[in-house]
């Protein structure tokens, strides 16, 4: 009896050192020995990823870089699908990264998507850069780009440009789509979608994800991407299928870790209290 | 007069932003895009205040607590460097010194701390997420089906995913959607405080 309450409460109490190997080896073996995990879509994703296909030559898309390296794991992936469907359609791309270190996410992979399309800076697409204070560079963008950015990220005026001729606030873009990892897509719905009326879709963390359906059934947002899932969505869809669809198998096999300790976990917690009800 | 002329500013700057949002002429237009550009420089006197007291601060520590020193050496030194590399707009490119610093030390330095959660979060599950209570049992069953959702489990996926879509866009929306209604009210009692000079913390609290 005795024997069998320890092992009851040894599933209760495991080390969290095991835990932490345990994890560890989910994540590096999937490495060392990949495999594909099936991707079923969302209509969330799709209606993202409907709306960048339906675009066409010469249609501009806004694209927002707003996380940091901290994050990239997760955002990376659908920023370049989403960057190299545009390129392949021909769509322009306006990008700002309204967060401190996304100038530097951009420039990691903007020149990479753009010499794979043959794209070229200022002509197919623009980088504006960074402003602090994101609330205010997204109502003024909505006015004009140039009352916050007089000049893009590398210090060329916007009246030279060719790329930002003829375009002169982001409501006059297809859209807006925000990669995000912070409150910057709530400034994005407030004030580019509450205030000025543009489409607006998010990419977002997995853990923000459920702050923001309720903006997804009131209409205030087209699509929404959650993490690493809805980046893998979006390749699987773009045909674009790079580090988003491949980290669903470190995703699938952590989680299949996890819920593996939780059962545990339960089993011992309901077996214990069993044995405890038994002796009275 | 220290505490009036605050107030006064914030109330007039108050009232006539409200306003401004409901007048549609050229003038009012005007009044937005200056206050917002008045916004933009406030934000950048305020990042040099950071950075001053950034150093402030860390100067303090490299002098006063032996056990900080060689952290807040490492602190000063890399913002110097960083801020020396990145001073001019050609640095910024990729392959500069700066970029190079960005790519090869603060992303893996920033990746490897937030991928240190993941291994907080699993430990962390597995003690939280038990069935002692009805409400932590649906709360396990909840993060149970999310979870699962992950997994590739044929047929039992395609009902899950169903199942997820119905969590997150029925109870997670109705609990979202309240809690985001009442931090909009909870603003706009804040705001009304603050142009009406009730609520005075940001002066320095009374």
């Amino acid at each position: 009896m005795a024997k069998q309450e320890n092992l009851f409460d040894k599933m209760m109490s495991i080390d969290r050192r095991v835990i932490y190997l345990l994890l560890g080896l989910a994540v590096i073996v999937p490495a060392i020995f990949p495999f594909d995990v099936p991707v079923a879509t969302t209509p969330e994703v799709e209606s993202v990823f409907h709306f960048v296909d339906s675009l066409g030559t010469g249609d501009y898309l806004f694209l927002g870089v707003d996380y940091d390296p901290s994050t990239m794991a997760e955002l990376h992936p659908m920023t370049k699908a989403i960057l190299s469907q545009c390129f392949s359609q021909d769509v322009k791309v306006i990008i700002t990264a309204l967060s401190q270190n996304g100038p530097g996410m951009v420039e990691s992979i903007i020149n990479e998507i753009a010499d794979q399309y043959g794209a070229k800076n200022h002509i197919d697409y623009c980088f504006l850069g960074y402003k602090p204070y994101p609330g205010i560079v997204v109502l003024n963008m909505g006015v004009n780009f140039k009352l916050t950015f007089p000049n893009d990220y590398y210090g060329a005026s916007l009246d030279t440009i060719p790329v930002m001729q003829g375009i002169k606030n982001y409501t006059e873009c297809a859209g807006v789509i925000d990669v995000c990892a912070g409150n910057i897509a709530d400034m994005w719905i407030q004030f580019g979608n509450g205030r000025y009326g543009v489409p607006l879709a998010l990419g977002v963390t997995g853990v923000m994800a459920s702050d923001y359906y309720p903006y997804l059934q009131s209409g205030q947002i087209f699509g929404l991407m959650p993490g690493m899932k809805g980046a893998a969505e979006y390749e699987s869809l773009s045909g674009y299928k790079t580090t988003g669809i491949r980290s669903m198998a470190y995703q699938t096999s952590t989680h299949v870790i996890i819920l593996a300790f939780i059962i545990i976990s339960n089993i011992g917690w309901f077996l214990s209290r069993k044995e405890e009800k038994k002796i009275g | 007069m220290k505490k009036s002329l605050p107030l006064g500013i914030v109330f007039f700057a108050g009232v006539v932003m409200f306003f401004q949002h409901f007048i549609p002429t050229d003038q009012s237009e005007f009044i937005y895009k200056y206050a917002n550009d008045w916004l933009i420089c406030i934000g950048v006197y305020a990042m040099l205040l950071g950075i001053w007291s950034l150093i402030r601060v860390t100067l303090h520590k490299a002098r006063h607590d032996p056990n900080e020193r060689f952290y807040a050496i490492v602190t000063l030194v890399s913002m110097g460097i960083m801020i020396v590399a990145g001073w001019d707009v050609d640095n910024l490119r990729a392959g500069s010194l700066f970029m190079n610093m960005f790519n090869y030390i603060l992303i893996p330095v920033q990746a490897t701390i937030f991928s240190l959660l993941a291994f907080y979060v699993a430990s962390a599950a597995y003690r939280a997420f038990r069935a002692r209570t009805v409400l932590a049992t649906l709360l396990l069953f909840t993060a149970f089906v999310v979870m699962l959702r992950m997994i590739p489990l044929g047929y039992i996926s395609e009902l899950n995913q169903y199942l997820v879509a119905w969590i997150l866009s029925v109870p997670n929306l109705a609990a979202k959607r309240a809690i985001i209604m009442g931090v909009g009210l909870g603003m706009m009692a804040t705001s009304i405080k603050i142009i009406l000079g009730i609520e005075r913390q940001y002066l320095g609290g009374d």
